[in-house]
């Protein structure tokens, strides 16, 4: 495989191409989805206010269960899981940086901040550490605490997954829930941006 | 006010004559106010004209790359057999205590710096991480151009550097972490063409400096814990069109096939990555490179010896053919990646001359191989740190016989010694021709513990089964690090010099018989003696060093750069050893910048 580009940087260069593209489809008034990330397909783009919850484990059956907070277990391990558009039946999982850990706390033990975006005392944060783009992937269950074994970093899930240690710059973005129907939901978008910095 | 003739050169006669002696004077002065202030041209950055040593920059071409000057640096390794090797010698033993810094520069960047800076007639270009090329000359340390290419935010990216550029006409060449190679003009900094070498997506990521070999950019992908199935590319110079691709991991039915699980699609995702530049022999146009583990980490969940991983394959720069191969080791279960090429040395054995190839391993020997036109032979192997796994080597083929208790595997635990980090890691050793003798930045005393599990393959996440990873130290060791030296000829160690921490600091050999390394955490940069080992300078640095250090001339003066810039494994290294020794290691600030010393 080698597709080469000349003449610039390829980076920018498709980014130029999506501009023209994009011009000419409002010229012509057509609204087609285009494969790239500027107009992401419904499973890539970020959670959505309503956005119910799908365990990653159970993500790829025919039948969608959408989690409910009991299925989170008090004081860990979280559950992976993805969003889950439950009004256009789309699981977000075409973005892996849609991957969200759920974890559930006495909710006495959380910050402020923290208890504010939960439900339940279950928490939302993004999955994917922002210091190498490594899943997050270890619980540790005396202190309570996430790991991501790449680089060991820790986050703390009481105070916002602020970082305890590591080589991380920052903490996990969050994602607030709340409950519709008995089913976890997204009460707001990501509290910040996901993903490594892309410099 | 005095109003000089040169400044009236610039009137008409007609109009001086006119006007009278004030009115002069006070033309004069709003003129000269007028003149206080430029208004750029234009709102964005304009290129300024190319700087002098630049228009005069020097096309490396292929003769330059095999026989380099001895002021240069061209290659990842200075030469194709990897030596690691300048013949500069106006740096002894007798007045490396007078080295002194000549000019640093900030790179801007955090995480772990590896990058040897390359020099081509007095211009610099040094590799960082951010996906960052800077160009500088070389004595003085200006700043010609720097370049940045953005990265995707859902990439991953487990080892978060850069180990350099490879020079080639007047191009610079740049493995993009995305696993995009890059070419960019060396006067400008521009980007000539990229060229999509596999897709990050699948979990490839780049890290390695390119090798410029028979006219073409070979390269390839790390990713061996995401999962991938590892391979060496070749693209041509010139157009950056694929010229071929061999994977590590043959599939069913390739040669190898048969040293992987029958029917299943192991191969698929069966690691073998390549994140080291190989070396290369002109003679044969063979080009060696050495393989990572075989993925999942745990070998009984793909039995078998799992070829070509953990290995040193010989590739036909030509064709992508390999021609001859050794694995080091069978059915990897120790996370004991083989990337470092091994050095093309001719040594003596049993009173003869052998063409020859030396590794330094992972899994904690030095082993001495016989190069031909294509197949690879084994000679010698023999342990350079506490190893407990090799119960012995079969002496005519080099394949070790395994102690199987110390074979950790799914819910099985094992502790195995060296640790999975190895007696070596990627760090390259050097060798110098003049005291015959390698040299190797070594880590003593430790061990791992590991438990496996079955792990589910999930497109761009870690897919290496382990249940339990344990970092240990030999009780009672008193010291970690050590810089080693063995002579090729006789097969012996000649000295070791050991490190106040563990060690992982790529090493220079130079002709004035001094070396240099950095790989310890107190962010020291040290000068040794080539013959003794002994410590002749050592100078702090911002932060730790894990680069390669190189040395170049200009003007007839010999200079030494290196990288400070601490992350990736002896950042992670160390977190593990705070949990051993709390306290005992403070801990190493983030931050990058290049080094230039000369003797004052």
């Amino acid at each position: 495989m080698s597709e080469v580009e000349h003449d610039g940087d390829g980076a920018n260069n498709a980014r130029a191409t999506r501009r023209d593209v994009l011009a000419a489809l409002s010229a012509v008034g057509a609204a087609a989805a285009l494969p790239n990330p500027a107009i992401a397909e419904p499973d890539s783009e970020r959670p959505k206010e309503g956005d119910l919850f799908v365990a990653q484990d159970k993500s790829d059956g025919e039948s969608v269960v959408a989690l409910k907070p009991a299925d989170i277990p008090l004081g860990g391990p979280p559950v992976i899981a993805w969003p889950y558009d439950g009004s256009g039946h789309v699981i977000r999982k075409g973005s892996r940086l849609n991957k969200v850990l759920l974890l559930r706390l006495d909710p006495a033990t959380l910050d402020d901040v923290t208890r504010e975006r939960s439900a339940d005392g279950i928490v939302a944060y993004s999955a994917i550490c922002p210091h190498a783009g490594c899943e997050v992937s270890v619980w540790v269950p005396d202190q309570k605490i996430f790991e991501c074994s790449c680089h060991y970093s820790h986050y703390n899930p009481r105070e916002a997954a602020a970082v305890i240690d590591g080589p991380t710059p920052r903490a996990l973005a969050a994602l607030p829930l709340k409950i519709v129907d008995g089913n976890l939901a997204v009460a707001k978008p990501f509290t910040g941006r996901v993903g490594i910095v892309p410099t | 006010m005095v109003v000089s003739s040169r400044f009236l050169q610039g009137f008409p006669k007609s109009f001086l004559r006119s006007v009278s002696a004030t009115a002069l004077i006070a033309a004069s002065v709003s003129l000269a106010c007028a003149q206080q202030t430029v208004a750029p041209q234009s709102n964005t950055p304009v290129a300024g004209p190319t700087p002098e040593i630049l228009q005069k920059y020097a096309p490396v071409t292929a003769d330059r790359l095999k026989k380099p000057e001895d002021a240069n640096w061209l290659l990842f390794r200075r030469t194709y057999d990897g030596w690691g090797f300048s013949p500069l010698k106006e740096i002894t033993p007798d007045n490396a205590s007078r080295l002194q810094l000549v000019w640093s520069m900030a790179t801007g960047q955090v995480e772990g710096h590896q990058a040897p800076p390359i020099v081509n007639n007095g211009v610099m270009f040094v590799a960082t991480p951010g996906n960052q090329i800077i160009a500088i000359e070389a004595k003085t340390g200006n700043l010609l151009w720097r370049y940045k290419r953005p990265l995707p935010e859902d990439l991953v990216n487990l080892h978060p550097t850069s180990r350099g550029v490879a020079l080639y006409g007047d191009r610079v060449y740049f493995a993009s972490a995305d696993c995009v190679l890059v070419a960019l003009d060396a006067k400008t900094g521009k980007v000539v063409w990229t060229a999509k070498v596999d897709d990050y997506k699948k979990a490839y990521y780049m890290s390695l400096a390119p090798l410029i070999a028979d006219g073409k950019v070979i390269l390839g992908a790390s990713g061996g814990e995401l999962g991938v199935r590892g391979f060496v590319a070749a693209l041509d110079a010139e157009t950056g069109k694929e010229v071929w691709k061999t994977y590590t991991v043959p599939a069913p039915g390739e040669p190898g096939s048969e040293t992987w699980p029958a029917g299943g699609d192991h191969y698929k995702r069966g690691g073998g990555s390549i994140w080291v530049t190989g070396t290369y022999d002109p003679e044969t146009n063979l080009t060696f490179w050495g393989t990572g583990n075989a993925a999942p980490w745990f070998g009984d969940q793909r039995p078998g010896d799992n070829l070509y991983t953990s290995s040193v394959i010989a590739l036909d720069a030509a064709t992508g053919q390999i021609k001859g191969h050794h694995q080091y080791h069978p059915n990897d279960s120790w996370d004991w990646d083989e990337v470092s090429p091994p050095i093309v040395v001719d040594y003596q054995r049993d009173g003869k001359t052998v063409k020859g190839l030396i590794n330094v391993s992972r899994s904690g020997y030095i082993w001495q191989l016989e190069r031909t036109a294509g197949k690879i032979n084994f000679v010698a192997g023999q342990p350079f740190v506490r190893q407990n796994v090799f119960k012995s080597l079969d002496p005519k083929t080099g394949r070790p016989d395994i102690d199987e208790t110390k074979k950790p595997g799914t819910g099985k635990t094992a502790e195995f010694c060296p640790s999975l980090w190895g007696g070596k890691d990627w760090p390259p050793v050097a060798f110098s021709p003049q005291t015959r003798l390698l040299y190797i930045p070594a880590n003593e005393n430790l061990c791992t513990e590991l438990t496996g599990e079955q792990p589910k393959y999930v497109v761009g996440e870690r897919y290496m089964g382990v249940a339990k990873n344990i970092l240990k130290i030999v009780a009672g060791a008193d010291h970690v690090g050590e810089l080693q030296a063995w002579n090729v000829d006789t097969g012996k160690k000649a000295w070791t010099t050991n490190m106040p921490s563990f060690m992982w600091g790529p090493v220079l050999a130079t002709g004035g018989d001094v070396l240099f390394a950095g790989g310890t955490n107190d962010r020291l940069f040290r000068a040794f003696d080539a013959k003794n080992g002994k410590i002749l300078w050592e100078a702090p640095t911002v932060s730790g060093i894990a680069a390669v250090p190189v040395s170049f001339q200009v003007d007839g003066k010999q200079y030494v750069a290196v990288q400070s810039g601490w992350g990736v494994d002896p950042a992670k290294m160390q977190s593990r050893f705070d949990l051993l020794f709390p306290g005992k290691y403070p801990d190493v600030p983030q931050g990058g910048a290049i080094y230039v010393y000369a003797l004052k």
